[in-house]
Order: C-alpha cells, then structure tokens, then sequence
C-alpha cells in the first residue's frame, strides 16, 4: 500500500488539519459551510430573511390560529404513528415470537429503526420484500418464501404477522395466504402465524396494537377454552414505552402474591442486558401462558381506548371479568390496588401503602412549585388521560389536552375529568389534531410547561415554553423508558420530574448575570 | 345466517338477476341484505325504488373519514324488509375501487350490521380481479357463489374466470361454487351449453332463466318482477331460483377449465370455428383479394 502523499481533494472538513474531523456541531458552522449554505439560496428559491421573520411572526397571531385550525387535508407533525408499528411492539413481548410485517423493506426498516432510536436497542422483524411485481400480481408468492425463509433462517416458535399500506390496498387475503403457504409445505401444518390486518390510512399505531393481540389471542387460545379457570389474572399495558412499568406491576403483583400473565411482556425484548452473547428472541411471555389466558379468572387493561377488541375477545370468548383501570397519578394507582384486593381478595401489602406514603409527602413538599402552572398536554388517548389526573391531583391546570386520533368517548371522558376538577375547568380537549396545530395553541394562550414526545421539542424552541419528555418516542434523551411511571414509585419519578422541570426553567429565567436576584441555591 | 354472493361478467343481467330472486325469497320468508360490491351502486335500486342509495364510500368521502359514517345512514330498507347497502367507489380513473369494498366490508362488520339475518348477498363484478373484489368470498364470508352467465362466448370466459378465483380460495377457507345461472340471451343450444360448461366446472346449472320483456318494464319501474307482476310468468321463475337457492345442497369445489378447453367446448356446439376451418377461410379470404 503506498500513501497518498499528494492530497489535493479538498475534504469538507477544512483544509487547516484534514486529520482533525470535526463534528456536525461545529462543522457546519464554518465558513466554508456558510457561504455553501448562502449560495444554495438561489435553488431553493428562498425568501428574503425579512419576508421569512415576517411569516414567522403571522403564525403567532390568532388570525392565523384560525387558519391553522380551518386545515382539513393535510397534517403536520402527526401525534400518531402507524398501524404495523403497534403490531410488532405487541407481538415482540411474546416468547420467540418474530414479528413479521406483509409488505415492502422500506416499511419494515421504518418500523424497526423507529424503535431502536427509542430503545437504543436492536429490533428484530422480516418482511416480505414486496416489489412491483407483488403490488401487480398479489403477495402470495412473496409471503410463501417469506415465511419458509424466516422459518428456516431464524427458527422462531410463532411468526406474528401483519400487514402493510399495500397489501391492504390490493386486498392481500393473508389468513387465506397462510393456509395456502401450511398446506404447501413451506411451514408446518402446527407452527402458529397469527395475523392481523393493520393498514396505516386507518387508525394509528393503538389500532394496530389491538388487532396483532387479539390475532395472537385468537390463535393462541384456539382449542384451549377449560371447563374451569386457571386461577390467574391477565394484565395488559397497552402501547406503554416504559419497560419499567411492566416491571413495576410484576412486582406489585408479586409482592400481592397474584399469579399473572402479562399479555405480551416486552420488557426485556426492548431492554435486554448486554451479556456479550447475542440472544434473537428476548419477549417474556410464554405461548403456552398466551394459550392458557383464555382461561384466567379475569383480565385488566390499562389502556382501555388501545385495546378494545382484544378486551371483548377475552370477555366474549373467554367468559371472563375484564376491568379497565390506570394505576397512575395515586388516585388511579389507589383505585386499582383497592379494586386487585377487592377482587382476588388478597390484601394490599404494608410495603405499597409505605410508598404511597412517600410519593404522597413528596408532592406535599413540592407542590407549591407546580401548584398553578398552565400545561399543555399531548399523546395518545390513554396516556393523556394518565397524565390530565396526575397534574390535576399536584395542582397544576391542563389548558391544551391534545390527541391526533379521533375518538369521541376519550375526549368525552376526559372533559369529564377535567371539569370535576376546579384546576381543569379551563382546560380545553383536542381530538385528531396536530402538532402545528398545538404551535398555534401555544403562541395565542401560553403554557408554562409543555409534556408530550421528542418531536414537541420544535415547539418547544419556536414558543419558548420547557417541554417535558414524557411519551413515545423519546429519541433525543437516552433511557427514559427504564423508568416506571406506574404505581407509587412511578408517580413518584413522575412527580420529580415535573417539579424538576419548573425548577430547571425558573434558574433558566433568573440565572441571569446582574440581574440574578431569584437565581437561589436553595428552592 | 347463510352468505351468498352473485358473480358475473359486466352487463350480464347480475343485479336485475339477483334483485329479482332476493325478492322472491324475501316472500318466502328469508330475512336478506343485500351487500352491493359495484362501484356503479345500482345492486339495491330495484329494492328500493330508487335512482342509486347513498353509499358507504359517497358518504365517507363527504365526512372525511369512514370512522364517522353511522350503519343507519347507509343501511335502508327496501321492499319487503330487504336492507340495502351500497359500497360505493371512487370516480372513473381514480382511486381503487376493490379498496373501496374491503372498507365497506369491514365497516358493516364493525357496525353490527350483519345480524339477525337468513341470508347476505353480495354482488360483485366478475370481470375484475384485484383482491377487493375478492373480499366477498374470503374466509367468513360468503360460503356460495352463485355465477350469471349466458350462452355468449365473453360472459362464459368470465364465468370460468370467476370459477378460478373461487378455486383459489376454496382450499384455504369453505367458500364453495353453489351454480350457474343461466340468464338467457337466446343464443343457440344455451341450455345445453350451459348445461355442458356446469358438468366441466363441477357444478350444476341450477336454473334457466328465460329472456322475457317483463324484467324490463319492472326495471324501467325501479321494481322486481316480484313486485311489478306478481303473477306473471316471469316472477315463478325467479320463485323456482329462489327456492332453488334456499334449498340448495349442491356446493362443490369448482374445476375450471383451461382457454383451450373453453375454446372446444364452443366449437363442439358450434358456437365457434375449428381451427382448421378458421383457416380455409382466411386462405379463402385471401386468395379472393388476389
């Protein structure tokens, strides 16, 4: 190998120490990088500055709120993902499951790198390649090869399947296609694939959720149905980012003593520890327990607007109790530990009552920080809702409670919620809206705090108001989902971290040298 | 409940055929709804005296979403307590009309519509192939098909074609071929024809419906000939259809045949050339303008 001595390229890095790399943070404030910038101004066809700081101060104003709201064909910045993502979250809590999704790479890779940049951790799930040719002649034969392959390849115990945007649209019959891919031969006659159909242009990620669990109860627990129940409780999360959260409600239930099944149990599928040995398969909950759930005593759901066709299928079919409860905020984590004793008839531990003891003397010690401030909420149905009763039992006063789905009896539940409460009567509820359209909310009534995902972040930077990471996805904060913001200890986290965030932003305000009066060491 | 769907090529006679025997077994008692699978919606105006209902998919358009369209706002009643419903579809030349029935189907599933039934009746175009039309015949679905055809060459193709879709979904889910229904066009030997291409799809010809003016002045009415004359000849057959229907236990796995078989079934009846004789004529031809 001879070295290239003569190294006339000119690299982007600057020309003063081509060894020295520089990073984007400052490369791109460079000269060479700024005058690049300036001079492709002229292809982009770009406003003058001034038009641009014009416009930008038009989208504050209320006339332009209503324009913003007058919107009917176009979203910007959805609070909602897709169908399929939902779907494998779901079907990766289940023991050696692989996830597969019926449609193109592209689709499959989005749905993976998404939640690996929440995660940072790896995701595994197939696809069936579909190309031109599939969208033309159907997925039959791409979905045959798929499953042998993914089969054969990497030799999981279910194959949990759903579709995409374009299987949907050119009507792929999947439960057909497996049989067809079972009879043939290309998977064996007992190897369970259950399936869902999840098609993006419908619902959100939640729907997608709902239809890949009940595909898998539904295959699962054929033929399973006893004269007699198991004597266990089955308890599902919902589309809950938290891994912490299924740990915490095991160990409650531990410390209670109830023999559970946790409907699809992902925690270790998106936290597994790092051995130095890769293991594919990391979903906690057994098929044979996934089988036997049809036969529990009874079933809680978290997340009652997330999962109600599972809900019914294990209430109609299994002929069992389902309850809906959140065990967040402590109002809803008492009414749930009450509701448990009540109903499996075991008292609540002296050790759960000690830690609402303490979440409790912790939000009398910080409430005067949170007491009044104006907050602007965001997420999925379930979530808000979680969230609206936390601030409102810390004293805060939701003003903005927004959801990018559709679904009247949410939002008629949490006007409920809100107007029993004297901080919540200004509090107003939006359904199927936007993030741009919660830029116009915050501009023209401001909020002291804004609580929602990483993608409020830009709201967060154009209105100036904090915002509080709480939600899916977090991409740009690392392991946040290891928290639990279930029961006590969850209300706990949650409690600090809002109080923490109200301190953080009043040192930002006063933190300011000459003027730094209020900049106290002690608040 | 019994689910049954009417295939057929375009212009056949599908709808005036099915309309007309959903209204005779609707006077035999048979509780029906009729699921119309045609973007043109004109499976339901028959029953309802009316130009075209406003469908599933009309609707959906109108408010945004499928999500806010109520069952009683597509669902009406026709006569003789026939519910009606339309899928709808996208204008000429836009959008995706199998989509369209995939919706539609799903969302009369969702909204409770299908209960309380003897019968559910789709009516599908059998000239299209895309999966959406064949959403019908899916699993948990209609369970017989029932195929209008007539003794011309195009609307047989057709049936065979039809015969194939079923086939595919035969073995993985329990759809089943219930007949052809033979729509008469007055051609030459129909019957036997028909007849003849029922034996090589493994099925039967469960009725000759003769050509009469009657299904025409009723249609010219918006009404069944069940409606329009009761008594006429006309109306008995299509009872004979209907109780054929409702008592049917001929539902076989379809064996269709291949273009070439197709082809020398209609030599046989003389509906076409041979090949040999196809081309005596072509040299005929040709040695005449030489």
């Amino acid at each position: 190998m001879t070295d290239n001595l003569d190294n006339t390229i000119p690299t982007p890095c600057g020309t003063e120490d081509p060894g020295r790399i520089k990073d984007h943070f400052e490369l791109f404030q460079t000269d060479e990088y700024k005058e690049l910038f300036a001079y492709k101004r002229q292809f982009e066809g770009a406003h003058d500055p001034e038009k641009i700081a014009e416009i930008g101060e038009w989208t504050k104003s209320w006339e332009y709120r209503e324009k913003n709201f007058a919107r009917e064909s176009l979203t910007i910045n959805p609070v909602k993902a897709c169908q399929p993502l939902g779907a494998l979250f779901v079907a990766a809590g289940f023991e050696e499951t692989l996830p597969y999704s019926h449609g193109s790479q592209g689709c499959v890779a989005y749905f993976r790198s998404h939640l690996t940049r929440n995660y940072k951790e790896p995701f595994q799930a197939v696809s069936s390649s579909m190309t031109e040719d599939a969208a033309v002649f159907g997925g039959l034969n791409n979905l045959k090869q798929g499953l042998e392959n993914a089969y054969t390849l990497y030799k999981p115990k279910m194959i949990a399947l759903c579709t995409t945007c374009m299987a949907e649209v050119i009507g792929d019959d999947i439960g057909a296609y497996i049989a067809t891919a079972k009879n043939e031969g290309h998977i064996p006659e007992d190897f369970p694939v259950p399936c869902a159909h999840t098609p993006s242009f419908v619902g959100s990620h939640i729907t997608g959720y709902d239809n890949m669990l009940k595909g898998i109860l539904t295959t699962l627990t054929k033929d399973k149905k006893a004269e007699t129940t198991n004597g266990k409780y089955n308890f599902n999360l919902g589309f809950d980012p938290y891994v912490g959260n299924t740990r915490e409600l095991k160990r409650i239930l531990d410390l209670f003593g109830i023999d559970h099944t946790i409907l699809s149990d992902n925690s270790d599928a998106f936290d597994s520890p790092n051995t130095g040995e890769f293991k594919m398969y990391n979903g906690l909950t057994t098929l044979e327990a996934a089988g036997d759930s049809i036969n529990a005593e009874g079933s809680f759901f978290f997340q009652k607007y997330t999962t109600p066709k599972s809900q019914e299928f294990l209430a109609k079919e299994g002929g069992q109790k389902t309850y809906n409860f959140r065990p967040f905020g402590i109002r809803g984590t008492d009414e749930f530990l009450m509701n448990l004793s009540t109903i499996t008839g075991k008292p609540i531990p002296q050790e759960l009552q000690v830690e609402r003891g303490r979440a409790i003397d912790a939000m009398t010690d910080s409430q005067s920080w949170v007491h009044g401030k104006r907050v602007a909420v965001y997420g999925d149905p379930d979530h808000v809702i979680t969230l609206i009763n936390l601030l409102l039992e810390f004293g805060a006063e939701p003003v903005h409670v927004l959801t990018g789905t559709l679904n009247e009896p949410f939002a008629a539940e949490a006007r409920e919620i809100l107007a029993a409460s004297p901080y919540g009567k200004d509090a107003t509820v939006w359904c199927g809206k936007d993030l741009w359209h919660l830029r116009s909310l915050l501009f023209t009534e401001p909020v002291d705090l804004l609580i929602g995902n990483s993608y409020g972040k830009f709201l967060s930077r154009d209105t100036g108001t904090p915002l509080l990471r709480i939600g899916y996805p977090i991409f740009d904060r690392h392991h946040m989902h290891r928290y639990a913001t279930l029961g006590y200890q969850g209300a706990l986290n949650q409690i600090t971290w809002l109080v923490n965030a109200f301190l953080e932003e009043a040192d930002a305000k006063t933190g300011v040298v000459g003027q730094d009066i209020s900049f106290d060491l002690i608040r | 409940m019994r689910q049954i769907a009417f295939y057929g090529k375009g212009g056949i006679g599908k709808s005036t055929t099915s309309q007309n025997t959903l209204a005779a077994m609707a006077e035999l008692g048979q509780r029906i709804m009729i699921v119309g699978c045609d973007p043109k919606a004109d499976s339901t105006r028959l029953m309802l005296h009316s130009k075209a209902q406003t469908s599933v998919l009309q609707l959906a358009a109108e408010l945004g979403a499928v999500e806010d369209v109520e069952l009683e706002q597509v669902l009406q009643e026709g006569y003789r307590g026939v519910k009606c419903v339309e899928s709808g579809g996208p204008e000429p030349g836009v959008g995706c009309a199998g989509r369209g029935i995939i919706t539609a189907i799903n969302f009369l599933e969702e909204e409770g519509a299908y209960e309380d039934l003897d019968f559910v009746s789709y009516d599908v175009l059998g000239d299209v192939v895309c999966g959406g039309f064949a959403m019908p015949i899916r699993e948990g679905k209609a369970q017989e098909i029932y195929i209008v055809v007539s003794g011309e060459m195009m609307a047989m193709y057709a049936a065979n074609n039809i015969a194939r879709g079923v086939l595919k979904y035969a073995q993985s889910g329990g759809v089943r071929l219930g007949g052809l229904i033979c729509n008469s066009r007055n051609t030459d030997k129909e019957v036997e024809l028909i007849e003849e291409l029922a034996r090589r799809l493994n099925t039967q010809m469960i009725h000759f419906v003769p050509r009469d003016n009657v299904v025409q002045h009723a249609e010219l009415r918006r009404m069944t000939v069940n409606e329009y004359a009761p008594d006429s000849k006309q109306a008995k057959e299509y009872a004979a259809l209907a109780d054929k229907i409702i008592n049917n236990k001929n539902l076989t796995i379809p064996t269709p045949i291949s273009m070439d078989e197709l082809e020398e079934l209609l030599i046989e009846f003389g509906i076409l050339d041979s090949d040999e004789k196809y081309q005596e004529a072509l040299a005929q031809e040709e040695a005449a303008t030489v």
